[in-house]
């Protein structure tokens, strides 16, 4: 599963990281990182709503 | 479109604590008529305000000839302490991004021992003292103040100061010269002065991280310090004290969903989400402007125009929250309102808001198992002619 992250669009919040914390993270100035660039496919709920609290919509999931 | 007198005034006044006005129910967009006379179009429905909100043809400048400022007092203030807040990218981005790190999932994770140390407090004073005495007070409003001046280094004798001046500023019924000499005495002249104490003694605090990183290296003036410390200082105690006292409120009126806290406070991530959504604290919308012609929700809004996306009635939305006028803390998709708002605006603190309200739902009823309403419901005064919804008192007993 792939994830496509907008990097220039993060504000930094850490929905994503709530939302979905075995993939993504915060590096130190709050910009999302993607820990998992492959996750598994039991990750995908928590995936979908990160994607869908994303408050930039920085983060989408291309075959989805 | 109807005649421009027949607008709704915005805000509407509520029909009670936890019941918005139906002219505010979720709905197609309408214009409606606000304090200087303009019309904006209010948005209400979840989707559509989600929509509006992530548009890049949408800006927060406050700059804009028909911005739809929040009441005249505040929108003078904001226009005179300019943040990131009423500014679009990329000048939003790189003032942001200087306090991101500040409140990120990570660092406020940390915040947690001292969140828990803080409310132990509170509750042990509250206990000591006799009952009936207002939560607002001496719980609610003092919590969230209390580590605001810790995670700013502002001193919390000071609370009462910063307290007196927010409530003017924030005040739908403030003229613009009341609220301005509010800010005045706040910003320029308390957190002037502070700015002076923080270079000379820096602590390990946001404020003197903000002068120290960036304010002396030159990548922000003196005037943007200051007025970036007014928004922390403000945001980070008003809203949380006024969700901590609807939250509790709601709970207290509402004692099988308390009693399930009780019982599982694992629910306690979930109530709080769900407690976000039902007390709709930021209940002025999130004002902006059309930069090009768009279209929402089949509505063709021209640019210039001005936009008001309600996040807290969309959180009443009835085809996104079954039932929304219940509060359900096993709501189990009450995580998608937009108490925060959304999009790149979409409140910077929340997860520190978060953090506070999950420990004071985890050890309120534990602490103070008889805690009860000391006044009928409708005596208690609510103020929903302020920037956020809230209670003025809340006379509790145990």
């Amino acid at each position: 599963m792939k994830i496509h992250v907008e990097e220039d669009k993060c504000v930094g919040a850490g929905q994503c990281v709530l939302a979905a914390p075995e993939v993504f993270d915060q590096r130190d100035d709050g910009i999302v990182v993607l820990l998992d660039v492959d996750p598994p496919a039991a990750e995908l709920g928590h995936i979908e709503l990160a994607v869908r609290v994303c408050p930039a919509r920085a983060l989408a999931l291309p075959e989805a | 479109m109807g005649c421009p007198f027949d607008h709704t005034q915005f805000p509407v006044p509520r029909d009670g604590v936890f019941t918005p006005s139906p002219a505010v129910a979720p709905g197609p967009p309408q214009q409606v008529k606000i304090w200087d006379g303009s019309t904006p179009w209010m948005f209400t429905r979840w989707q559509d305000v989600r929509d509006v909100l992530s548009n890049p043809d949408v800006s927060a400048s406050n700059l804009a000839e028909h911005y739809p400022g929040a009441g005249e007092g505040f929108h003078e203030v904001r226009l005179r302490y300019p943040t990131f807040v009423t500014m679009d990218a990329p000048e939003h981005g790189r003032l942001r991004r200087m306090l991101t790190q500040e409140f990120s999932v990570k660092r406020v994770e940390a915040l947690r021992p001292m969140v828990e140390e803080v409310v132990d407090d509170l509750l042990t004073k509250m206990l000591a003292r006799p009952a009936p005495l207002d939560f607002v007070e001496n719980f609610a409003l003092a919590l969230p103040s209390t580590i605001i001046c810790r995670l700013l280094g502002v001193p919390y004798e000071d609370a009462e100061y910063f307290q007196s001046r927010t409530v003017v500023m924030a005040s739908h019924r403030s003229t613009a010269e009341e609220a301005t000499t509010a800010a005045r005495e706040l910003i320029d002249e308390y957190l002037g002065d502070l700015i002076d104490r923080k270079i000379a003694d820096p602590g390990d605090d946001i404020y003197s991280r903000l002068i120290h990183q960036h304010h002396l290296t030159g990548e922000i003036t003196r005037h943007d310090v200051k007025s970036i410390a007014r928004l922390l200082l403000v945001a980070g105690h008003d809203t949380t004290a006024n969700t901590t006292a609807l939250g509790t409120l709601a709970l207290l009126v509402n004692p099988d969903q308390r009693a399930k806290i009780e019982a599982d406070p694992d629910l306690v991530p979930g109530a709080v989400e769900e407690l976000l959504r039902y007390v709709g604290l930021a209940h002025s919308g999130a004002r902006r402007t059309a930069t090009a012609d768009i279209e929402v929700a089949g509505q063709k809004i021209a640019a210039g125009e001005g936009i008001i996306a309600v996040n807290t009635a969309a959180d009443r939305d009835a085809s996104v929250f079954a039932d929304p006028e219940r509060v359900d803390i096993e709501r189990e998709n009450a995580r998608e309102h937009l108490a925060f708002g959304f999009g790149p605006h979409q409140c910077l603190g929340q997860n520190l808001a978060r953090a506070e309200l999950q420990t004071v739902f985890r050890t309120l009823f534990r602490r103070v198992p008889t805690l009860r309403l000391a006044v009928p419901l409708d005596e208690i005064p609510f103020d929903d002619m302020s920037l956020n919804y809230g209670l003025d008192a809340l006379p509790v007993a145990w």
